[in-house]
């Protein structure tokens, strides 16, 4: 394996999808309706990447067992994070839960 | 205090619970990185010259597997691809400022960071200074994530199987408590919804293309709803021609 390739190829393509677009979009004005969609960006990307990460921990089958420690937990910490609007807390009393539950269910054995 | 001052201050202040989620995932792919085959300074320079959380867990997951370069490559474009859609988001907000600027808030840019900077362009307010805050943000990860690379080097090649831990849930949560807080609206709920569904749907899909889709799907829901339901439209975007200034 190549390192310098490897890190040089990843980097590259890694910036060409932050800076170029950013710099693009600076000089060309926007049409309203799409600035507005824009704005569902944030809540829709961290949908697509939460979701799979807690319903398929193992990366192929859904799981809604209540074994699966990653539901159980994400479930609890969306709770925390609606009623709490706490960041912080989310993160520390989300992550005890999961721990927890690990436990509990003999995943770290 | 003087305005970027106090703007940069609050950038630190409000990612500071995303580092708690980011260093156990740093921590995890320094490990990984290394067990995976990758020398030190390539586990290092991944982190520096890439710096993107999950396309670095994708990428050395791919070496481990004897994946060839071309294809690493071309996986993490595509897992990337949702940087092109941050980009285009907050570029409306960074327009007033020059080159030397853009540079640094785009290499330095991370899915918390966008979400953090994003969040506080569409609150009410001066436009002017807040790309202080977003700096703040972008600076505050990337020293995180260094760090937590650095010990996962060294510490976490002492754990057997650091996945096996599920540290990685703490990425899961960070985004769950980012996410949940921005559900406000009807159009915001659909596209988190689509979005889910989709990403659920399309996960088996080559490359992580399924993400993008996905994405772009629940923000065409979050569209179609909003048109749907005039009385839940969202304020008109907080584009400020004093912004220029």
């Amino acid at each position: 394996m190549n390192e310098v390739l490897l890190v040089g190829g990843m980097a590259l393509v890694t910036f060409l999808v932050r800076y170029p677009v950013l710099v693009l979009v600076t000089k060309i004005p926007l049409p309203d309706r799409v600035f507005r969609a824009l704005r569902y960006v944030p809540p829709a990307v961290l949908a697509a990447i939460i979701v799979p990460a807690v319903l398929m921990p193992d990366g192929a089958n859904i799981d809604v067992s209540p074994t699966n420690s990653y539901l159980v937990a994400g479930i609890a910490s969306a709770i925390i994070a609606w009623r709490t609007k706490n960041l912080l807390l989310t993160i520390v009393l989300g992550m005890a839960i999961f721990l927890l539950l690990r436990a509990l269910t003999g995943g770290f054995a | 205090m003087s305005i970027p001052r106090a703007e940069f201050l609050a950038g630190v202040k409000a990612t500071i619970p995303l580092v708690i989620g980011a260093v156990p995932f740093g921590i995890i792919f320094g490990a990984l990185s290394i067990t995976s085959g990758i020398s030190v300074l390539g586990t290092m320079a991944l982190s520096v010259f890439v710096f993107a959380g999950s396309a670095q867990f994708i990428g050395v997951s791919l070496v481990a597997a004897g994946a060839s370069i071309p294809v690493i490559v071309l996986t993490t474009f595509v897992v990337n691809l949702r940087h092109a859609l941050y980009s285009a988001t907050l570029a409306p907000f960074v327009k007033h400022l020059p080159q030397r600027w853009l540079l640094p808030l785009a290499y330095f840019l991370t899915d918390e960071s966008f979400v953090t900077a994003s969040t506080h362009y569409y609150e009410p307010g001066d436009l002017t200074h807040k790309h202080w805050y977003y700096l703040a943000s972008n600076l505050t990860l990337f020293i995180s994530w260094q760090s937590a690379t650095w010990i996962g080097i060294f510490a976490g090649t002492r754990i057997p199987d650091p996945t096996r831990l599920g540290l990685d849930f703490a990425m899961s949560v960070t985004f769950i408590g980012m996410m949940v807080p921005l559900i406000k609206t009807r159009p915001v709920l659909a596209a988190v919804i689509v979005a889910s569904v989709v990403a659920v749907l399309t996960f088996s899909m080559p490359n992580k293309i399924g993400l993008i889709i996905a994405a772009l799907s629940g923000v065409l829901a979050g569209v179609f709803v909003e048109s749907r339901s005039p009385d839940s439209q969202p304020e008109p975007p907080p584009i400020a021609e004093e912004s220029r200034a």
